[in-house]
């Protein structure tokens, strides 16, 4: 049973957002990942890239699938984790920890909190599951 | 077009098994299928390094019988099964009188007067239609028998050695395709060392009611030597790898066995056939294009369905296009013109409209050690 973090808020593409201040920790959630199945490629944006809210942030591939991430909020691109280059898998394994994407400082500090909350993210999927 | 509900999807006697286990399921042909339980890839490589277990009783079985079963057979595919003893089975193609292909399948000989023939999922039904309706030998009776089958299928290095101390049929003794009845775990089999993976392993065939107890005591067996439940996605890449054509990618009515790159299962010279005249012509004429494998130059992945160019021009389609687990490279097959064909040319994929680099290598991708 999967467990999505309360302090966290999450978008119907399935992006969580982390944030603190102006400086938001973005990555896909463990609905995503396991939809997706095992992950062997992320594509990641470059640091200083600009971005809005429901653009296309960046991509994740599996073995059977490819899909787009949406970038959560609108700012700037801070920072990446390089690590998700060698350990793709770690999006399987660490969706909301380890395999954060990007680090964005927020165009707007209160962008985060308009985003659905835990409980309101996981009616959403179950939601999805039970119409499947 | 809405996907139909589970409900009206067909099932395997195993599909609570695999639900119960976690599976991912999908709609496969019309079929309620597992995709995967761990994951593609750990399903993948325990098939190459240990073993898999592979529920596949949505394939088909077609059984001919009588005094002019083999004619039936003969008149109706491409390999020549006249050459098969008791016990031995070959793969072969169900052709069109283009030479193109109706589906590939393994025939099986249980006797002079009795053929059983595997088929694949989608186009059972299909295909016995129409081998029924050219049926034209009184001494030859058909059954469409894939509700009286279930199938498993145990694939990898340690397939004999899981599979062994079920049965007291001689594992080591039956030699690549051939095939005997007997028991595993007190039920009657029909025991094929064949298999869509590229390792050695065995397929199970087998009245379905005994399904849940085949599949748990072999899970049961092996899981200490690494067994894991496989579902289609594994069954996908590991073919991939081994450069196994699949009907409805590198096979369909159009694609001829010359093109498919298939000729050593063609046998023109076994007598009349559904498709030979063709394959004839084409023979003398030479084909215009054929089926290659390539691997992926940089990171990205071909699809299914991407577009092939070669210095710019477009020359097809990808047929099937994958991440290769084992061989930790990005591999796909396509048609090329045949002057195109050279291992090391370099093409490129569209993708997702980006041109890609490629280059074609030889079939298969992934070969197996030989066994001693």
């Amino acid at each position: 049973m999967a467990t999505y973090p309360t302090d966290y808020r999450y978008t119907r593409e399935h992006e969580w957002v982390s944030s603190k201040g102006d400086l938001a920790t973005v990555g896909i959630t463990d609905y995503a990942q396991h939809e997706l199945g095992d992950v062997v490629y992320v594509g990641l944006p470059e640091v200083g890239t600009a971005m809005k809210a429901g653009q296309i942030l960046g991509s994740v591939e599996s073995v059977k699938t490819m899909s787009d991430i949406y970038a959560p909020v609108s700012g700037t691109v801070v920072e990446i984790n390089s690590e998700l280059t060698a350990a793709p898998e770690k999006v399987n394994q660490d969706p909301h920890g380890a395999a954060w994407m990007v680090r964005i400082k927020l165009s707007d500090a209160a962008e985060p909190a308009k985003l659905l909350d835990a409980a309101a993210y996981q009616a959403f999927i179950a939601e999805k599951d039970s119409a499947a | 077009m809405t996907a139909p509900p589970t409900t009206q999807l067909r099932k395997t006697a195993l599909n609570s098994t695999h639900r119960r286990l976690g599976a991912k399921m999908v709609n496969f042909g019309g079929w309620d299928m597992p995709i995967e339980y761990t994951g593609i890839i750990s399903e993948h490589m325990a098939t190459r390094t240990a073993a898999g277990l592979f529920d596949v009783s949505h394939m088909g079985e077609i059984e001919v019988r009588g005094t002019e079963a083999l004619a039936l057979v003969q008149s109706v595919t491409s390999n020549n099964a006249a050459k098969l003893g008791d016990g031995h089975a070959q793969y072969s193609g169900l052709l069109n009188d283009r030479g193109g292909f109706v589906d590939d399948l393994l025939v099986h000989r249980i006797s002079e007067t009795h053929y059983l023939l595997c088929v694949n999922a989608g186009t059972q039904d299909g295909d016995f239609e129409y081998i029924r309706a050219r049926n034209r030998f009184a001494g030859a009776e058909m059954e469409n028998a894939g509700a009286r089958y279930s199938q498993l299928a145990l694939q990898g290095p340690k397939a004999l050695a899981i599979l062994a101390p079920l049965t007291k049929t001689p594992l080591d003794a039956l030699r690549y395709y051939q095939f005997e009845f007997g028991e595993v775990c007190g039920v009657e089999c029909l025991i094929a060392r064949t298999g869509y993976t590229g390792e050695d392993g065995f397929e199970l065939y087998f009245s379905p009611e005994h399904s849940e107890k085949l599949w748990d005591a072999l899970l049961d067996a092996g899981r200490p030597a690494g067994l894991l439940p496989c579902g289609l996605g594994a069954r996908n890449t590991l073919r991939l790898e081994a450069g196994m054509r699949l009907y409805g990618h590198e096979l369909d009515e159009t694609t001829t066995v010359w093109e498919a790159d298939l000729g050593w299962i063609c046998k023109l010279d076994k007598g009349e056939f559904v498709g030979r005249k063709a394959l004839v012509e084409q023979k003398a004429r030479g084909v215009a294009r054929i089926l290659v494998g390539f691997e992926m130059s940089e990171r990205q992945i071909a699809r299914d369905a991407c577009g092939v160019s070669i210095a710019g021009a477009p020359v097809g389609r990808v047929t099937s296009g994958s991440p290769a687990p084992f061989l930790k490279k990005n591999i796909g097959m396509a048609y090329v013109p045949v002057a195109a064909r050279a291992a090391g040319a370099q093409i490129e994929i569209d993708i997702r409209g980006n041109r890609a680099p490629a280059r074609i290598v030889p079939l298969p991708f992934y070969k197996r050690a030989p066994s001693q």
